[in-house]
């Protein structure tokens, strides 16, 4: 492992220790947000597998979301299941059904490349969408659906603090997962078939499945996240599943720089901070979304996390001048 | 459910097809000149609606309020194709317009958080205006993607326009729901064998008839639209032989704004204008350029045709899952033939 790989585990250790630590000790608004950024960050990492690592640009990420949420709050609604003990089979069962969502949806999907990949998942997308927003009798419609109360096992996830930890406990382990997803061999290929599909096919590589097995662990890791997000907000509705949450989550992969898996954390604070904290303070708020759309589609081409080695690029090209195009020719 | 209940159900959703092939069909020629997933097609549906509520509300007519608006919303297409999604040769000028943009939020803050700084309009434009220059000069300096190879990068950059415009039309026109009222003469409804027929929907019939054929007649019988078309089939070869793409890409798109737009200020009479109705709609004109075709207007027509009819007996017959089985037979259709039924390979 190289220095600087270490180094970096490091400030991402050190960083979820810091917010382990300080985050139960702000006030209660401060842990409400950063549980449902944390909660949400599972669904952008696991985006980001699929568009950081294996480059499939999905525009429907919200539909594994919406199915564990919807799946969590019609089995505590309709069944009463999964408030106390059996919290764990339901997330359990959350990851299964996103899983196996995801296995459908690719089956459909994993052939389309490019801009043709973007428009058949938000077609895919969009019928979950349909299915939440019509389906009265089973997700409620328009009004979604209202939880009851969180479990509650011996500990109490009603408590926000309690709960917190819960969500963070997820969030180490799905980030520490993925981490290691991507840089195992399987998680090599995918970056193979990112970089040159066709190589990878003459090399031997089944890209096809590689493909659908990174859609179907990104679904995976999409159910946890809608479990956890249906008891962090309380209540699950269309709006969940709507496009713009799909474009929020690639979006938010973008920002904080596609390929990192800590940068798509890094870009879904800052848009739930505009969206849920920004939103209670001035009524422009939009106009800011807007324009951290434009500024990191014009300006970031590899996000937030990718500024210190643009910066240092930077440098370099004007301390030697016969190399002037190194800036533009950065990767996306 | 008598034969009353089909005739009625397929004259509505035919008539709903014809608003949805005015927005369709401008989606799917930018989707074929350009390549381009334009999200922010919604947003010129919806601000349709609205310019054409305020020439309503200030001239008091209906008949100047649709090309009025659809022109206008054209201008705001044409203006965003060359200064972000293709910025060549203009760049200084999509530089100002972020500097001055972000020069104006950083304004808004500082009269937010530090009032003392900024009270009253003189001093909020003059610190707008160094901040302005001051961005400018940084906003030189740095460099740009390239997006024009980037699918994704598109397509979030009309999502980032559609929020700018939600909020727009949020702080210009407010929050709540307006109707267009057409003029006396198409609010009756004809009578035919016992059954009414509302003479507006016959009106979004004829108009996106009329448009339909205008566009093809255009489209076929013009060298502009053999150019455009030439630019559907291989943009690189087309500029090989000297079409100008950039000059068609540019007319596209202010030719989809401007279809959008109409749609908006037609539709508005009997949907309303409201918002989040530009992501209502947006799904719908996907739905409508895929089953369709991306690029071609036969192709749009009969999406637009197929979708209208879809949603409003779908609606009727099985509500629960009516969305669903208008966006999974999309899904189907991509899985198999990726550029839809009637597009070209």
């Amino acid at each position: 492992m190289l220095k600087s790989q270490k180094i970096k585990i490091m400030i991402v250790a050190a960083a979820l220790v810091a917010i382990a630590v300080i985050v139960p000790n702000t006030n209660s608004f401060v842990i409400l947000l950063v549980t449902r950024a944390l909660a949400f960050s599972i669904l952008v990492m696991s985006l980001d597998i699929l568009l950081g690592y294996t480059g499939l640009a999905s525009l429907g990420q919200a539909a594994y979301l919406g199915v564990g949420a919807y799946a969590t709050a019609i089995l505590a609604t309709k069944y009463n299941f999964g408030l106390g003990w059996d919290f764990w089979l339901v997330i359990v069962f959350g990851i299964l059904f996103s899983a196996a969502l995801a296995a459908v949806f690719g089956l459909l999907a994993i052939r389309a490349t490019g801009v043709y990949f973007l428009m058949i998942t938000l077609a895919l997308g969009q019928c979950v969408w349909g299915l939440a927003y019509r389906w009265n009798s089973l997700t409620g419609g328009d009004n979604g659906i209202n939880l009851r109360g969180r479990p509650k096992f011996g500990i109490d996830l009603a408590n926000d603090v309690t709960f917190f930890y819960v969500v963070f406990g997820f969030f180490a382990v799905s980030l520490l997962l993925m981490y290691v997803l991507v840089r195992s061999p399987f998680g090599r290929s995918l970056s193979g078939i990112r970089e040159r599909e066709l190589r990878m096919q003459i090399l031997g590589y089944n890209t096809w499945l590689h493909k659908y097995i990174a859609f179907i662990i990104a679904g995976g890791f999409g159910g946890l996240s809608g479990v956890l997000w249906a008891h962090t907000a309380g209540i699950v509705s269309p709006e969940n599943v709507v496009l713009t949450t799909s474009v929020d989550a690639l979006l938010m992969a973008v920002l904080g720089g596609a390929g990192t898996l800590v940068g798509g954390v890094i870009g879904t604070f800052i848009v739930i901070a505009l969206r849920e904290y920004l939103s209670t303070l001035v009524p422009w708020w939009q106009y800011v979304l807007g324009a951290v759309y434009v500024l990191t589609i014009l300006y970031l081409p590899s996000g937030l996390m990718g500024i210190p080695e643009r910066i240092r690029q930077r440098r370099n090209a004007l301390g030697k001048p016969d190399d002037p195009k190194k800036l533009a020719t950065a990767p996306s | 459910m008598n034969a009353n209940f089909w005739i009625i159900q397929a004259f509505n959703g035919v008539s709903y097809g014809a608003l949805l092939f005015l927005v369709g069909s401008g989606l799917s020629l930018i989707f074929g000149v350009m390549r381009i997933v334009n999200l922010s097609h919604g947003s010129y549906f919806l601000l349709g609606g609205y310019v054409a509520l305020t020439v309503i509300w200030t001239t008091g007519s209906w008949v100047l309020a649709i090309p009025v608006a659809a022109l206008t919303i054209a201008l705001v297409g044409l203006l965003m194709e060359r200064l972000f999604l293709r910025s060549e040769g203009l760049e200084y000028l999509r530089n100002a317009i972020i500097a001055l943009g972000l020069a104006v939020l950083i304004g808004l803050a500082i009269e937010r958080w530090r009032p003392i700084i900024v009270d009253g309009w003189a001093q909020f434009i003059v610190v707008v205006g160094i901040i302005t220059v001051g961005l400018y000069f940084l906003l030189r300096r740095i460099s740009v993607v390239a997006i024009e190879a980037d699918p994704l990068r598109q397509v979030l950059l009309t999502v980032g326009f559609a929020f700018l415009f939600q909020q727009a039309a949020l702080d210009i026109w407010t929050g709540n729901n307006f109707d267009i009222n057409p003029p006396e003469a198409l609010t009756q409804s004809v009578v035919v064998s016992g059954i009414f027929f509302p003479l507006y929907r016959v009106f979004m019939i004829t108009t996106a008839l009329t448009i339909g054929v205008i566009l093809w007649l255009v489209m076929e019988k013009t060298r502009m639209g053999a150019a455009v078309r030439a630019t559907v089939d291989d943009a690189q070869m087309a500029r090989g032989v000297g079409v100008d793409t950039s000059r068609i890409s540019m007319f596209i798109f202010a030719l989809g704004a401007f279809l959008a737009a109409l749609g908006g200020v037609i539709g508005g009479a009997f949907l309303g204008i409201y918002p989040g109705l530009d992501f209502e709609i947006l799904p719908l004109a996907f739905a409508v350029v895929i089953i369709g075709g991306m690029g071609s207007l036969g192709g749009a027509a009969i999406g637009a045709l197929l979708v209208g009819l879809a949603d409003n007996f779908g609606k009727a017959l099985f509500p629960e899952v009516s969305y669903f089985t208008l966006y999974a037979p999309m899904a189907l259709i991509l899985a198999i033939k990726p550029t839809g039924l009637f597009g070209r390979e």
